[in-house]
């Protein structure tokens, strides 16, 4: 149990509002080992960056405004009960981030090389000359040319992709071991979106990290990640490995995500799959099930009771009661018409 | 040998960076008519202020009962006052302590003003306490809560910085915590937090330095205004103490003998409304080049 290099055990996050108290992470668990890409999926507002400022207690804690239940064991620490000076030392050293806006990461008045550098020489004893070596030399690892010219340079004189390449080269100057990546990906065009991807998975393979990948694009999670949680109202409702979920999805919720991808082949006039109904808010959280009004497999009993998470397979988890009926009534076909595109 | 070479070129590279940077700053002043009038007139009241000894032939304080009120002439360029004093030599000093009260009001609420606006707007409790004390502060009018305080603390250049500078530390405070209260909630703050930034080091490194293009506009209307609250003081008695030269003082005893010696009133009154206007001008140009959204001339 204790190898996984991040274990999140019945994490839940609870925040302070006008309205009082809203739980905006429920109960999840889960873990990440060396090496591996977990992909977090789910729609907006479902707790998948809540998730990880929990990780790295960035929610603003003081007044009671952010609490925390359960635990975050790092390396055998419990990340919720250390103090702050500690938990600064594991920031950007051990566990680093990357932000969805890359335009907005990086401090207008600094050039991209003293960022990098601030980062290195907060964490590390090296002389000024030193770190810019290290600078330069993350950047030219980021595929950045002639990073030696480039990190005098503001971030406002650089593309996009250029500014999240420097954001990753300052999130893993330090080499951390666990890299979580807030939909790093989102806000670039498609060419710039693959490059990156390719880039962090070299970076993977070289530094031997666990990433934590949270995303609300399929197409993504199919190209890199090992294993999927998919995240619905604070909740997990299915953890699998990648081909498992895109083969055999087991809860309505993931089945009608994979079925609102828009497709390259078929019939072209069909209307793309919706999911009716809204996101249920978190002042107003069902009972039962999270989904079952927007669910049509739903019974009474789905409305009136939690599921709790069953098990399929160790490694395929899924919290809905009547996943087996359903993968009965029509699971066997979804798969295989599907992996031809999903997996693009 | 190499390594050598490559250090020196990139010194080089950075140095005509910043040479270069420094280049656009100055055309774009210059391209703002308003801004560099504002700066002629600074720099003017700078040289004024620097070479007061070497311009004056006259020292300000000395009496002279037998040569009093005359009007302009190639000896006394702004004629003499009503006990034969030179009003040129007075006016120029009575610029020279405006500048310096001015100036250093400026500085020092620019200081104070930073600290109370960016730990106002980082810790939420110290923002309700520090925010109400401005509040109360600025709730007075300003000449008036000045008086006051120089009516406690007695006339005395010092503190007629300390009143002036009690008086606009709050307008600093404001702007900095506004300007600060939007940087804050900034991705980058947030991605500096996950790099393991310490609070100080966050509000200090990567918060203030973006709050300082509003500051200095701010500081230079400051500036602007503690030399006329300066020479207002001066007027009513509560300023720097009465045979100094202060710009205000000259004005003062020129009042009673405006009819006689319009020059008294003139050239001392000129001289504030001047500097004010152009230190207004250069803040007003400054916000235009500092601010790249209020740039219309480019």
């Amino acid at each position: 149990m204790s190898e996984h290099l991040l274990e999140v055990n019945q994490l839940k996050t609870h925040f302070k509002t006008e309205t009082g108290q809203v739980t905006a992470v429920d109960g999840i668990s889960f873990h990440i080992d060396e090496g591996e890409t977990l992909g977090v999926v789910g729609e907006s507002g479902c707790g998948k960056s809540v998730t990880s400022e929990s990780i790295l207690r960035l929610l603003n804690e003081r007044k009671g405004n952010t609490t925390y239940e359960g635990e975050i064991n790092y390396r055998g620490k419990d990340l919720l009960n250390v103090s702050m000076k500690e938990m600064r030392k594991i920031r950007g050293n051990e566990i680093s981030m990357i932000f969805q806006d890359a335009m907005s990461s990086l401090n207008p008045v600094y050039t991209v090389g003293n960022q990098i550098m601030e980062t290195i020489i907060l964490h590390q004893n090296l002389s000024k000359k030193e770190a810019e070596q290290k600078a330069i030399d993350m950047l030219a690892l980021t595929g950045i040319p002639s990073p030696e010219k480039r990190i005098h340079e503001y971030p406002h004189e650089l593309s996009g992709g250029m500014k999240q390449r420097v954001m990753i080269a300052q999130a893993l100057s330090c080499r951390p071991n666990l890299l979580i990546a807030d939909e790093p990906t989102t806000a670039l065009d498609v060419t710039i979106q693959s490059q990156i991807l390719d880039l962090m998975e070299d970076l993977k393979k070289e530094y031997d990290m666990g990433i934590m990948f949270i995303t609300h694009d399929l197409g993504v999670v199919a190209e890199i990640c090992t294993r999927v949680i998919v995240m619905y109202l604070g909740q997990i409702v299915e953890e699998a490995t990648v081909k498992d979920l895109f083969d055999q999805p087991l809860h309505p919720y993931t089945k009608g995500l994979i079925k609102s991808i828009p497709q390259l082949d078929g019939e072209r006039k069909k209307d793309l799959f919706v999911i009716k109904g809204k996101v249920p808010t978190l002042n107003d959280v069902p009972k039962g099930c999270r989904f079952a009004s927007r669910c049509s497999f739903s019974t009474d009993k789905c409305v009136e009771e939690e599921p709790p998470t069953f098990e399929h397979t160790p490694e395929h988890k899924v919290k809905c009661w009547h996943y087996k009926e359903i993968l009965e009534k029509e699971g066997a076909d979804f798969g295989k018409e599907r992996t031809t595109t999903a997996s693009h | 040998m190499e390594a050598a070479i490559e250090k020196t070129n990139k010194a080089q590279l950075q140095k005509e960076m910043k040479k270069q940077q420094r280049k656009l700053m100055l055309k774009r002043l210059l391209r703002s008519r308003m801004a560099l009038t504002g700066f002629i007139i600074l720099i003017v009241a700078t040289i004024i202020t620097f070479a007061a000894p070497l311009i004056t032939s006259h020292d300000p304080l000395q009496v002279d009962p037998v040569n009093r009120l005359q009007a302009p002439s190639a000896d006394h360029y702004f004629g003499t006052d009503d006990v034969g004093r030179d009003v040129f030599s007075r006016v120029v000093y009575g610029i020279q302590e405006s500048m310096f009260v001015g100036l250093a009001v400026a500085f020092v609420t620019a200081i104070l003003g930073i600290i109370f606006g960016l730990y106002s707007a980082y810790y939420n409790t110290l923002d309700h306490i520090i925010m109400r004390i401005n509040d109360g502060l600025m709730a007075f009018p300003s000449i008036l809560l000045a008086i006051a305080i120089m009516a406690a603390l007695g006339p005395k250049t010092v503190n007629v910085i300390i009143a002036l500078s009690v008086v606009y530390t709050p307008l600093i405070a404001r702007v900095v915590r506004s300007s600060a209260l939007v940087i804050k909630e900034q991705t980058y703050i947030e991605a500096m937090k996950s790099m393991g930034g310490s609070s100080n080091r966050i509000i200090w490194r990567h918060i203030a330095p973006n709050t300082l293009s509003p500051l200095l506009v701010q500081a230079t209307f400051v500036f602007a205004m503690a030399i006329i609250n300066e020479a207002m003081l001066s007027f009513l008695g509560a300023g720097i103490p009465a045979p100094e030269p202060s710009l205000g003082n000259i004005l003062y005893d020129g009042k009673n003998v405006i009819t006689k010696a319009w020059w008294m009133t003139l050239f001392p009154g000129l001289a504030v409304i001047l500097i004010t206007l152009g230190l207004n001008m250069f803040g007003d140009g400054m916000r235009d080049i500092l601010d790249p959204h209020s740039n219309k001339s480019n």
